[in-house]
């Protein structure tokens, strides 16, 4: 497996899209045939299914490189699946085909995600070779000026960002409503989403750009300052504006987000009630706020959603446009940023800070997601 | 919040669409056309100063704002040349880009796709519990995954003496970047594709049940040709997510192997250096996706709403 990655690594970049999805998309149907002939009955298949249980374990730890009784292991583990399985409650062959949906997904969440992120809390209590030292990268958070400008900063990023883009995004949503031209506006706006975030703060650094007094000025605002007879600033070095400067840039990018989806969300709004309003002769703004306000909830939870989560992890923008320039560090860039130095304790307890604060939101939308799926 | 969200049952989209029509005739309100109007100017502002000062020669860039091509019209391409075949030449890191997003594109959605059709339409024990975590895992910081996933790749797994993982140390320069791709977006593509599927009305499932159909005929012939609108726009928001990615780029794609976003972003770092070249540098790297984004946008938004509406 890996001389085999290591031999397409030797081509050309663009050589290597066909065979490495090639491969994939023949082992990814090699599943699916097998899920396919899982529940039928019948002694073939019935040797079929023991053998893929005995084969597939084998050949997945023996390209991982391991060790003769770690394959053996896993072979004995396969035949007790096909054991379990040939017992199953739901028929012959049900949990197999279970397992052949799931476990590429599960496995690979378990090890990318969920192992990870027990490492890092357990690596946030230790020093970096690797000592047990309690709760000491916590304290140091906490007692530096710096580190707490930083997690000052990412929670004005979480709470300043999803609120104007969701705001901005809504309004705009509206006032194209039904418009003519909708779709060429909508685009306008949603166009940065298609910007990546280093994109975004190199086009964000001709806006914010400053000369000194007496020269012409190539930023955007300070053309602007400067043609009214003001006098130019440099922006990004006025603290705090600076951070609310980077905000901004988020926002631009976010605002498209929040309208597509909330203006698909209006157009869902049944006619019915809008019209039953007009009728009560309720005015624009009361329809909008008794109406259309309830009736997209979820999606502007959805959205909000979405966008503080990007805001806690934003980190390209402020690596790409902030580093240089007093206070703006956020919570994500700092873990990188400590990575490089080989801090790995203190980076890890960062992720943990940063952790809890997503907690509250994940805890809210599981809950959410668990009372639809009872509706249903 | 449950009432709110019974109570928005979508419509069919021509009656929609007919009650559009009907009411685009009607006057939209001045003062609301002239805000869509100032936002939608404030928007695009940036990107066309970007392009602007892409095109104009560097002397005129160091002297006057980009808004003064409109007085003193001068254009030349030599910004590209210098950045697609100069020393720090972009054009190396652009294939890797592709060569990175395209399977990255591929690999989750296929993975994604048959856990989605799992959580929607297969019964097993714990089935909502555990839909419900690998929801919750779609907001671990990737930035926390980042450090044991390095030392995993790089160092693989060793119980006592024996090698239970070797890990991709010298497995092909891209290896590393795929994977981490793949596993970040699984949470999202999972919640997403499996709102999808499991819109498919349950009498069409029912249906080739009863005709004696296996979960793989089912996957094979109903669910997978009926949600390929939902495949489709989610194929093109990843794309557009690992082209646009640097963390990932930054921890697992190192020289040789550096995508275009990466590569920009240590241009920004030598300051004054290479500032000329930026401009050029950056509209590249936005052009394909504002290529797929313009010529795909209609699947885009669908996508968009597969998952979202629902909450």
């Amino acid at each position: 497996m890996k001389d085999l990655l290591g031999w397409i690594g030797t081509l050309p970049p663009l050589a290597q899209i066909p065979i490495v999805v090639g491969l994939f998309l023949a082992a990814a149907v090699a599943i699916v045939l097998l899920i396919e002939v899982a529940p039928r009955p019948g002694r073939k298949f019935t040797i079929i299914r023991f053998a893929a249980c005995l084969v597939i374990p084998a050949i997945v730890f023996l390209l991982l490189g391991s060790v003769w009784w770690a394959v053996a292991a896993a072979v004995v583990l396969g035949g007790l699946f096909f054991l379990l399985d040939y017992r199953s409650r739901q028929g012959k062959g049900y949990l197999f085909a279970l397992v052949g949906f799931l476990a590429p997904a599960v496995v690979l969440l378990l090890i990318g995600l969920v192992y990870p992120s027990i490492q890092t809390i357990l690596l946030s209590f230790q020093s970096n070779r690797g000592n047990w030292i309690g709760f000491d990268n916590f304290v140091w958070i906490f007692s530096q000026p710096h580190n707490l400008v930083v997690i000052r900063n990412t929670i004005i990023w979480v709470l300043v960002v999803p609120a104007f883009s969701t705001a901005l995004g809504l309004a705009y949503a509206v006032f194209i409503d039904k418009s003519r031209g909708e779709k060429y506006f909508k685009i306008l706006v949603f166009m940065p989403m298609a910007i990546s975030f280093v994109g975004a703060s190199i086009i964000w650094r001709f806006v914010y750009a400053y000369r000194p007094e007496g020269e012409s000025q190539i930023g955007v605002l300070n053309g602007i300052v400067t043609l009214f007879g003001g006098e130019p600033v440099n922006w990004l070095q006025q603290v705090p504006l600076n951070s609310f400067l980077l905000m901004v840039v988020l926002i631009w990018v976010q605002t498209g987000f929040a309208m597509v989806i909330l203006s698909a969300a209006i157009k869902g709004v049944p006619i019915e009630q809008v019209e039953a309003a007009q009728l009560d002769g309720t005015n624009a703004w009361q329809r909008f706020t008794n109406v259309t306000i309830p009736a997209i909830r979820p999606s502007i939870i959805v959205v909000l959603t979405t966008i503080s989560i990007a805001s806690l992890k934003v980190f390209d923008i402020v690596r790409t446009m902030g580093l240089a320039y007093p206070d703006t560090g956020v919570i994500a860039n700092e873990m990188v940023t400590l990575l490089q130095k080989f801090e790995s304790g203190r980076s890890a307890a960062f992720a943990v800070v940063l952790f809890l604060l997503v907690l509250p939101i994940v805890i809210y939308n599981a809950r959410q997601i668990q009372k639809t799926r009872e509706i249903r | 919040m449950t009432t709110s969200m019974t109570a928005n049952p979508a419509l069919p989209e021509s009656a929609v669409k007919a009650v559009a029509r009907r009411t685009k005739q009607r006057l939209t309100s001045r003062g609301a056309t002239i805000a869509a109007l100032v936002i939608a100017v404030l928007w695009t502002v940036p990107t066309v100063g970007l392009f602007i000062t892409s095109i104009r020669p560097e002397v005129e860039t160091q002297r006057s704002g980009w808004w003064e091509i409109f007085i003193n019209p001068t254009v030349t391409l030599e910004n590209y040349e210098a950045v697609l075949f100069g020393r720090d030449s972009l054009l190396g890191p652009f294939f890797n880009s592709i060569a990175i997003s395209i399977p990255a594109t591929v690999f989750p959605l296929v993975i994604a796709s048959l856990a989605g059709y799992a959580f929607a339409w297969m019964k097993f024990k714990g089935r909502d519990v555990i839909f419900v975590l690998v929801f919750a895992l779609q907001i671990v910081p990737i930035q926390m995954a980042l450090v044991p996933l390095l030392s995993l790749f790089s160092r693989g797994i060793t119980v006592g003496d024996g090698v239970l993982y070797e890990g991709l140390r010298n497995a092909g320069q891209f290896s590393q970047v795929w994977i981490a791709h793949t596993i970040f977006a699984l949470p999202l593509a999972i919640f997403l594709l499996h709102n999808f599927i499991s819109e498919i009305p349950s009498d069409v499932i029912e249906a080739a049940r009863v005709d004696g159909a296996s979960h793989g005929q089912i996957f094979f012939r109903i669910v997978l040709p009926l949600s390929m609108p939902a495949i489709a726009s989610f194929a093109i928001f990843q794309f557009l997510w690992v082209w646009n990615d640097l963390l990932v780029a930054l921890i697992f794609a190192n020289g040789a192997a550096a995508p275009i976003t990466r590569a920009l972003a240590e241009l920004t770092g030598e300051f004054g250096q290479n500032a000329e070249l930026l401009p050029a540098g950056a509209f590249i790297s936005i052009l394909v996706p504002l290529i797929v984004f313009f010529a795909l946008q209609r699947y885009f938004v669908r996508g968009l709403l597969a998952g979202s509406t629902k909450g």
